[in-house]
């Protein structure tokens, strides 16, 4: 079996099991890979769904489609299907796709548990969204489950707290075998600083998921003691304080961010250089900037609660802390802008996506340096002001950077390349769009509309018209995406290299396209590796 | 199904396993079964079926890759990606006990002292709970869970069950130079200690448990204290049993002969596990019962 990389697809050794076997005992990280993504993919258009329900009711003051308890619960499940069931599985879909390619792996190291860490999530999910059909409705807490509020709710809360576990397993097993793969089955001569940018930020970020799942996993389960079985964690009268919750969880939920973006560094590094035809500016520079934003994700989180009533020295503490990520992302950011300068640079659909993340990334960085100022954030804490910012770091920063890697790696999944002029209809439409979508938020959350309503005082209407606008053209232009996938796997121009970019380097440009079903069989060759690291 | 690797060896790539989405539905049907139970939509037998299918499942992915070691499917490489995601594994229930710790500091260092007043929270306590003075142990100015309640001797049995704990991770690592040296008869004695002093150490716990319900007023609705107290030893004494059901796993394959002086990741990684819950304890038993 043990097939030379060089030589063209050996369909005949692949040995793919047939038939629903293959997918529900599947141990092949292809195929673990291929189904994370399907599974994000079908829940982004869950969660976009939700987001479209929600522009809709915002579309104008007055608007009555949904009772306010219905909008509270669109919010809070949009929020956590497009964290939990969109970005984060579509992150390890494409680590199980691109890792064992790219440090020149066999498969992943764990290769059952790979499974498992996937098929934990259909069910998690039917837990979750299953809340919608339960009396009392789904959750209406927000995403942030703070109590008391969220155990104000009935039958669906021990629902979401279950769900949460589930998902809390499927990651910490999921991020356990990206770092064993890593660390333990890289090819021979791949030292650590010779590893691509996009597995060393999957590295930091699986170690991120590792230390703060858990953390989520018992800030939920002392929910579930509160509301059940009468323990005092969040309840004064006993001595505990609903406050402590928010820190526990937001312990969790800064690096949770990290977990949502680092990958997206990682492939924003892997694109530009491509199409710069240039090596990345400063490699060394990003796996450090990486590192310092992971470790400060850690010591930032109560800039998320500044106007709860915490101490000065802790509020000063916070704010400096946060911006002090500034440093390290504005290195970033640096890096990519001078992996550019004086390249020959080409705008493919991956280029034209990692550009628009250059800028708009860019954009909800600034306006979280905004909201790390204390005063400041006195005016913009619950205001669409913040909503505006996170939208801009997710959507066309995570999003964006997820749909760039499908578009540059989908020709090496499939052999085949995708309508390129379809691509960038998808591209214009979403980039223009979701500017549209999201930018007049900033000046409704500084008019001072706060989130999380079902409706809002008349002034605040043209604004959101125009986002309610800009949320469907952009929702809508997103039906593009998985059309031109489809359209691309049946029916795409067979690639004849291994590489369709010119410029591309790194080892999974070093296998046929597409990648034969079990790869890497033997270790690649150190001519192999230096072939694949030069280009 | 394998590949070569540097050292000559295949790294091993299992196909086709069903007891991953064994796992999975194990899973749901324990978490199903808690919603339902939980929201009053079933008796507790709906609790049965989640613990019954996980333990068909250890039981049977185990022996799967028991039998593959026997059949020397692993080398070093599939070694070191067990041992290194025990090490993880082991990382992340840190994690997961260090929210509990967290709940117990804040509460002690923080949100108590601010319902009784201090610094820049004299108007909570004036206006909210007038009359409350911060102390520890407490079950908060609403007194939940009773108007006095008790609290261990830590001097008592949690000082055995501290020596109890410290001799079992002694025994058990006497144990393992034992398994080192070859030294068949005095391992399976080491690790029989070992586990039997687990064993003792849950029974000890269910006794303090019970003197703790019946004679100290002392319960899980007792206030932050009782929900900090049997919380944080409760998922102790939970990860002890596992550790404990381990080790009596270990102790069979000692006896059928698994495990070589240079080859034996399972005993290590159950010391390591072993170890681990040894020190978690001690930090329960300094800031739990002591401090």
């Amino acid at each position: 079996m043990a097939e030379s990389h060089a030589t063209a697809v050996h369909a005949e050794h692949d040995h793919k099991p047939h038939g629903w076997r293959r997918w529900v005992f599947a141990t092949n990280h292809k195929d673990i890979g291929t189904m994370y993504l399907i599974l994000s993919g079908f829940m982004f258009f869950v969660g976009g769904t939700a987001a479209m329900a929600i522009r809709a009711q915002l579309f104008k003051s007055g608007m009555k489609l949904f009772d306010p308890a219905m909008f509270n619960s669109l919010t809070t499940m949009h929020g956590l299907i497009m964290i939990f069931g969109a970005i984060m599985p579509s992150w390890v879909g494409l680590a199980n796709w691109m890792i064992p390619l790219q440090v020149g792996a066999p498969d992943m190291a764990l290769p059952r548990l790979n499974n498992l860490s996937f098929w934990i999530l259909p069910f998690a999910f039917c837990l979750l969204i299953g809340s919608f059909f339960v009396p009392g409705g789904a959750p209406a807490g927000g995403w942030t489950m703070y109590p008391p509020l969220l155990q104000q709710f009935g039958a669906s809360f021990p629902m979401l707290i279950f769900a949460i576990h589930l998902m809390g397993i499927s990651s910490i097993l999921g991020a356990i075998n990206v770092v064993v793969t890593i660390m333990n089955l890289r090819a021979p001569g791949m030292s650590l600083l010779r590893m691509p940018l996009f597995v060393w930020t999957w590295l930091i970020t699986a170690y991120l998921l590792i230390a703060v799942m858990p953390v989520l996993a018992g800030a939920v389960t002392m929910q579930l003691t509160d509301h059940f079985f009468g323990t005092s964690f969040f309840n004064a009268a006993g001595g505990g304080d609903p406050v402590l919750f928010m820190h526990v969880f937001w312990f969790f939920g800064h690096p949770e961010v990290y977990i949502l973006i680092l990958p997206a560094f990682g492939v924003i590094s892997e694109i530009i250089p491509t199409f710069s035809r240039k090596p990345l500016f400063g490699y060394e520079a990003m796996v450090y900037a990486t590192a310092s934003i992971a470790f400060l994700s850690f010591i930032v989180w109560g800039h998320h609660m500044f106007t709860v009533g915490m101490p000065v020295a802790a509020q000063l503490f916070f704010m400096l802390s946060t911006m002090l990520i500034a440093v390290p992302t504005g290195v970033k950011v640096f890096n990519w802008v001078a992996t550019m300068w004086r390249g020959s640079l080409s705008f493919e659909p991956p280029m034209l996506f990692a550009v628009a993340f250059l800028f708009l990334f860019s954009i909800g960085g600034f306006s979280g340096l905004m909201l790390a100022l204390v005063p400041a954030d006195y005016q913009y804490h619950g205001t669409y002001f913040v909503v505006a910012h996170f939208h801009y770091v997710l959507v066309p920063g995570a999003v964006f950077a997820i749909m760039g890697a499908v578009y540059y790696w989908l020709p090496k999944w499939t052999g085949r390349m995708y309508d390129m002029s379809l691509a960038k209809w998808h591209f214009w439409l979403s980039v223009i769009f979701v500017n549209v979508l999201f930018f007049p938020m900033h000046f409704l959350g500084l008019a001072g509309m706060p989130r999380r309503i079902p409706d809002y005082a008349p002034q605040f209407t043209d604004w959101n018209m125009v986002a309610s606008i800009g949320g469907f053209i952009f929702g809508a232009s997103q039906l593009l995406f998985p059309y031109i996938i489809w359209k691309c796997v049946r029916s795409g121009k067979p690639v004849e290299a291994n590489s369709p970019w010119d410029g591309a380097h790194g080892l999974e440009w070093e296998l046929p396209s597409p990648a034969p079903y079990h790869s890497w069989q033997t270790p690649p060759s150190a001519a192999v590796l230096a072939h694949g690291a030069e280009h | 199904m394998t590949d070569a690797h540097a050292d000559g060896s295949k790294y091993y790539v299992p196909h086709g396993s069903p007891w991953p989405i064994v796992a999975a539905v194990a899973l749901f049907s324990l978490m199903l079964g808690a919603v339902l139970y939980l929201d009053g939509a079933a008796s507790a037998w709906v609790l049965l079926p989640g613990p019954l299918l996980l333990a068909f499942m250890f039981a049977g992915w185990f022996s799967t890759v028991v039998g593959e070691n026997q059949h020397g499917a692993f080398h070093f490489r599939e070694d070191r990606s067990f041992r290194m995601s025990m090490m993880w594994f082991i990382f992340s229930e840190v994690m997961f006990f260090a929210a509990f710790f967290g709940a117990l500091f804040y509460t002690r260092m923080f949100a108590i002292p601010w319902l009784g007043g201090e610094g820049a929270k004299a108007m909570t306590n004036f206006l909210l709970w007038p009359h409350y003075e911060a102390t520890w142990p407490t079950n908060g100015p609403g007194h939940v869970g009773g108007e006095h309640f008790g609290i261990m001797n830590p001097m008592g049995i949690p000082a055995l069950n501290t020596l109890i704990l410290l001799t079992s991770g002694l025994t058990v690592t006497i144990a393992h130079h034992a398994l080192r040296a070859g030294r068949r008869r005095m391992l399976t004695v080491f690790l029989a200690l070992t586990f039997i002093l687990g064993f003792t150490f849950v029974g000890m716990q269910m006794h303090e448990y019970g003197e703790a319900y019946t004679h100290l007023n002392l319960r899980l609705t007792t206030g932050i204290y009782g929900s900090t107290f049997f919380m944080l030893t409760g998922f102790h004494g939970l990860h002890v049993t596992i550790g404990a059901i381990m080790l009596l796993v270990i102790w069979v394959r000692v006896l059928r002969g698994h495990f070589t002086p240079e080859r034996h990741f399972a005993f290590e990684a159950v010391a390591w596990y072993w170890h681990f819950v040894d020190v978690v304890w001690l930090c329960l038993y300094v800031f739990v019962y002591w401090l």
